[in-house]
């Protein structure tokens, strides 16, 4: 067993916009090891990137960590200061965002870029540093580095970009680097390439991987390990093979069957989850899930569910999983 | 269904626009060149392809909402545009038969009108309402058909998510009741479980009220799943078109196969599996497309050949089409 790079603990976290407080995460927790490669999979507003901006110190005014505790190689990020969470980002966690249109700045060369992060964060010289920023875009498959480090942002197209961000990421080699989409920006042909070199330099480099997506192809491919999230809740939490084939709750299973299987032959009809996303501002009591469920039962309604251990690697927060416990007898509540 | 006959037909149609430089130097993009195809009544052809591929501009050509530089449109047996003939009839007797849902439901909707006046005015251009109750009741009905309700009516975009705002995108449409609907990537910026309700509900219309759909999209997943037949895109031509099923079982064209193979599948198992064909660099730029075939700097089977001829683009198959040189190497 390796060792353990990040602990969360009932993470709580809140944006206290004019509207009101938003309950971005409810309590999660998870773990993870060096080496492993995590897929945190949701719709749009479940919590998914705040969960991995947090562990970097970027969930800034108006958010604020209301609960909870977070360990990341050694440091405990919850007591941390601004101030310290300058020396980890981008040394020992790093992170690649969304956009590789917005997320480089224009007015820098790509060089620039990449040797600011050596430079703040090693005792390398300047020329040391261009040499390592060469090397590292070598590394990302940049062909001619030379030349590419004179040139600025706009001058290369989106898969170019998304791999110069790779390179900055990867510059001081990182413990854990977070991919927030990073290829949900850029076509399938140029999604394939990034995700192929992901995979390497993972493999090479050895380094772990929060990968958050919407697209259940990509974690299929890409991860060991999935957390589904839903309303700043993980809903369930388990390996790949047992996220996808033996799915326990509610929305993971609506989420699998909503998308259109490529390979099947006949024409099935898609089975969707019937309703909208929950309003943060004004969370359900109980289960997040339970408006949209079809197996909602009145329990759900009022309080949130406990955990139901289903293997040593699977879980999940569900009413119906919790009542088969008890039917069978089991340790439930 | 095949016996059907043809609601749209496209010949040649080609997009050019300018880009800068004068007189002899004057530059064009070329966004849609000499494509053609036909599209059935009561079917759904897919368009597929990835960003600048000019699927949308193709969309949108067929609409004339952009003025085609070259090629004929004829909708229904009617010419509606032919270059060479020099026609380009008026479009607003046709706009009632054919509409258009746009891709980004935060962007094609006026955020300074109410929802139920996105709908109506359809109805006030047409002229389809007789009177004022007419009107009101038309659109309650769109809007219940499309799965919101009459309160719906008064309130104003921005108060919609993005699956209700598609929704309302997709009941403008229907108001002027139409027979054919250009689809331009409709679900594409929603979340997998809204996109699901979306594309039922695309299917659903479809049925009862016999329309006829042009689906664009760049995920083949989706595109297979409502489509009977599909044709793929790349940099302003069309590669290939064939019956869903073919088009993703037997395709014969080296792009079609590579676009196919990567596609993230949801099934950790076959993925594990799976064999990428990794496309190396980029899609060249549109303004300066390569000479011969336009895919040969990223085709592993390109030669000399593909250099200097344009490929046909010929049946290969019973309703199998595709353009390429090396039909021969690339299957199996």
């Amino acid at each position: 067993m390796s060792e353990k790079i990040l602990d969360i603990q009932q993470e709580r976290l809140s944006f206290f916009t004019p509207a009101g407080e938003v309950k971005a995460l409810n309590g999660v927790s998870f773990a993870m090891n060096q080496g492993d490669v995590l897929g945190i999979v949701g719709e749009s507003g479940s919590g998914k990137s705040v969960t991995a901006y947090s562990i970097m110190g970027l969930t800034a005014y108006p958010g604020k960590l209301v609960g909870g505790k977070v360990w990341f190689n050694g440091h405990q990020i919850d007591e941390m200061s601004e101030k310290e969470f300058r020396k980890i980002r981008g040394n020992e966690v790093s992170i690649i965002f969304q956009d590789p249109m917005t997320s480089l700045n224009p007015v820098y060369t790509i060089g620039n870029q990449i040797v600011e992060v050596i430079l703040l964060h090693t005792q390398k010289t300047k020329k040391e540093a261009w040499a390592r920023a060469k090397e590292l875009l070598e590394l990302v498959g940049i062909n001619e580095p030379e030349r590419r480090l004179k040139q600025y942002p706009h001058e290369l197209s989106g898969g170019m970009r998304q791999r110069v961000m790779i390179a900055i990421a990867l510059a001081c080699e990182p413990k854990l680097l977070i991919a927030d989409e990073p290829t949900t920006a850029l076509d399938v042909t140029i999604q394939a390439q990034i995700l192929e070199l992901m995979q390497d330099l993972r493999k090479k480099l050895g380094m772990s991987i929060i990968m958050i997506t919407h697209d259940l192809g990509v974690v299929a491919s890409m991860c060991e390990k999935i957390a589904v999230m839903y309303a700043g809740h993980i809903v369930e939490y388990g390996t790949t093979d047992e996220i996808f084939y033996n799915p326990q709750h509610e929305y993971t299973k609506g989420l699998i069957n909503s998308i259109p299987k490529l390979n099947a032959e006949e024409k099935e009809r898609l089975v969707p989850i019937e309703g909208t996303p929950v309003d943060l501002l004004n969370p359900p009591a109980g289960c997040p899930f339970a408006p949209r469920c079809k197996s909602c039962m009145k329990v759900c309604l009022s309080k949130m569910p406990p955990r139901t251990e289903l293997s040593d690697t699977h879980y999940t927060y569900c009413w119906l999983r919790q009542k088969e416990e008890f039917e069978k007898g089991g340790k439930a509540e | 269904m095949s016996e059907q006959k043809n609601l749209v037909e496209v010949k040649h149609l080609q997009q050019y626009f300018p880009a800068g430089g004068f007189g002899k130097n004057k530059r064009y993009v070329q966004a849609v060149d000499d494509v053609s195809f036909a599209i059935r009544k009561g079917e759904t052809l897919g368009l597929v392809g990835e960003s600048g591929c000019g699927k949308t501009t193709t969309g949108r050509t067929l609409l004339r909402l952009y003025e085609p530089t070259g090629g004929t449109i004829v909708y229904d047996g009617e010419v509606l545009f032919d270059k060479e003939q020099k026609i380009a009839v008026d479009m607003l007797p046709y706009r009632r038969r054919m509409q258009i849902v746009f891709q980004d439901p935060y962007a094609s909707l006026d955020p300074r009108m109410t929802i139920g006046d996105i709908v109506g005015e359809g109805l006030d251009i047409h002229k389809l309402a007789e009177n004022d109750k007419d009107r009101h009741d038309r659109i309650i009905s769109l809007l219940e058909r499309v799965g919101l309700n009459s309160e719906h009516a008064n309130r104003y975009p921005h108060e919609f998510s993005g699956g209700q705002r598609q929704r309302v995108g997709i009941a403008r449409a229907l108001a002027v009741d139409p027979e054919f609907i250009v689809c331009d990537e409709p679900v594409s910026a929603l979340d997998v479980s809204i996109q699901a309700q979306v594309v039922n509900m695309f299917e659903d219309l479809q049925a009862e009220m016999g329309l006829t759909y042009l689906f664009i999209a760049h995920d083949l997943s989706v595109v297979k799943h409502i489509s009977n037949r599909i044709g793929v895109m790349y940099l302003g031509k069309l590669v290939e078109l064939a019956d869903s099923y073919e088009l993703i079982a037997h395709s014969v064209h080296p792009y079609t196969r590579s676009l196919i193979s990567a596609i993230p599948v949801a099934d950790p198992k076959t993925a594990r599996q799976a064999k990428r064909i990794v496309l190396q660099g980029d899609v060249p730029s549109p303004l300066n497309p390569p000479s011969g075939c336009r895919f040969r700097t990223r085709c592993p089977y390109a030669d000399e050949r593909c250099a200097a001829e344009v490929p046909e683009f010929k049946e290969v198959g019973p309703g199998h089409w595709a353009a390429c040189h090396h039909l021969d190497k690339v299957a199996d």
